[in-house]
C-alpha cells in the first residue's frame, strides 16, 4: 500500500475516523455559514428600511 | 453600588466595532491552528500501541467535549450577568452560545460513539459520562427553545438564563462522572494534577486542536453577536448611520 492509501485506510478504522472528521467539518462549517447569512440579512433589512425612509422610533 | 459604568463598557456599538476589528484576525488564527493541529494529529502523531489509528478520533472528540462544557459555563455566566445587571450584551452572548454549544455537544456524542464502536464494541452505553453529556445536549436544546419561545427578546433571555444556571450542576457531574461511577469511559488524560498520561507527541496535537476549537468558538461567537446587536439596537442612532457594505 502506498503512503496515501495507508493514510486513507487508517489501519482499518477509516470509516470511524473519517466519519468523525467529516461530521466535525460539516457542523463547524454550518456554524460559520448560518450566522454570516443572518448578519447579511440584518444588514439588508437595514438597507431596505433606509431606502424606504421608514426608519424612525415609532417604526419599532 | 452603582453599576451604571458597566453599561457604558458593554455598549452594543462598541461591541459591534470591536467584533468587526477582531474577527478577521481570529478567523486567520483559527485556520492556522486547525492546519497545524490536523496535520500533526492525523499525519505525524504515532499510532496508539493499543488502539492503533482509531485513537485519532480523539483530536476531534476531546476538543468537542471540552468546548461543550466551556461554552455552557460561558452561556450560564453571561445569563447570570444578564439577570443581575440587565446587560443587553450579556443577553446577546448567552443567546449566541446556545446553538454553538449544542453543536459541540452533538459532535462530542457522535464522535464518541464512532470511537466507542471499534474500541468498546458498542455505539452507546447508559453510563454516567455518556448520559450526563446527553443531558447537556438537552439543556442546550431547552435553552434554545426558551430563547425562541418569547416575542420579547429580553424576557426570552431571562428565561434562558434561569434554565442555564440551574443546569450548571450538570458540569461537575460530567467531569467527575468517570471517577464517581464505574464506566467504560477512560479517566482524565490531560486535566489532572500529576503528569498527563499521554505521550508528548500525541499531547501536542491535542492541545493545538483544543486551542483551534477555542479560537473557532470566540471567532464564531463574535460573528453571531454582530447579527444580534443589529437586531437589538435596530432603532439606535448609530445603527441608522452605520456604513453599509455596498451590496449587503
Amino acid at each position: 500500500m502506498s503512503g496515501l492509501d495507508a493514510f486513507l485506510h487508517m489501519g482499518g478504522y477509516a470509516v470511524y475516523v473519517w466519519t468523525s472528521y467529516g461530521l466535525a467539518l460539516v457542523v463547524l462549517a454550518l456554524n460559520v455559514l448560518l450566522p454570516r447569512r443572518a448578519e447579511r440579512a440584518a444588514l439588508a433589512a437595514l438597507a431596505r428600511r433606509r431606502e424606504l425612509g421608514t426608519i424612525d422610533d415609532a417604526q419599532a | 453600588m452603582n453599576f451604571a459604568f458597566l453599561h457604558k463598557y458593554a455598549s452594543l456599538m462598541h461591541a459591534y466595532r470591536l467584533s468587526r476589528t477582531l474577527t478577521p484576525w481570529l478567523a486567520g488564527l483559527t485556520l492556522a491552528l486547525f492546519a497545524w493541529g490536523l496535520v500533526s494529529g492525523l499525519v505525524f502523531a504515532p499510532a496508539d500501541y493499543q488502539q492503533g489509528e482509531s485513537f485519532r478520533i480523539m483530536y476531534v472528540h476531546v476538543p468537542s467535549a471540552w468546548m461543550s462544557m466551556f461554552v455552557y459555563v460561558t452561556m450560564a455566566a453571561a445569563g447570570g450577568a444578564a439577570l443581575v445587571w440587565k446587560l443587553k450584551l450579556a443577553e446577546i452572548v448567552a443567546r449566541a452560545c446556545a446553538p454553538l454549544g449544542a453543536s459541540f455537544t452533538f459532535l462530542a456524542l457522535v464522535t464518541g460513539s464512532l470511537w466507542g464502536k471499534p474500541m468498546w464494541g458498542t455505539w452507546w452505553v447508559w453510563d454516567a459520562r455518556l448520559t450526563s453529556e446527553l443531558i447537556l445536549l438537552f439543556l442546550y436544546l431547552g435553552v434554545m427553545a426558551l430563547h425562541g419561545a418569547f416575542d420579547d427578546r429580553r424576557a426570552a433571555a431571562r428565561a434562558g438564563a434561569v434554565l442555564s444556571l440551574i443546569g450548571v450542576v450538570n458540569i461537575p457531574i460530567i467531569h467527575f462522572s468517570v471517577e464517581w461511577w464505574s464506566t467504560l469511559h477512560q479517566g482524565a488524560t490531560v486535566t489532572k494534577f500529576d503528569k498527563p498520561s499521554i505521550h508528548i507527541d500525541m499531547l501536542i496535537p491535542l492541545l493545538v486542536m483544543i486551542a483551534a476549537f477555542q479560537c473557532y468558538f470566540f471567532w464564531n461567537l463574535l460573528v453571531r453577536v454582530r447579527a444580534q446587536i443589529l437586531e437589538y439596537d435596530r432603532n439606535a442612532a448609530w445603527v441608522r448611520e452605520l456604513d453599509l457594505p455596498t451590496r449587503a
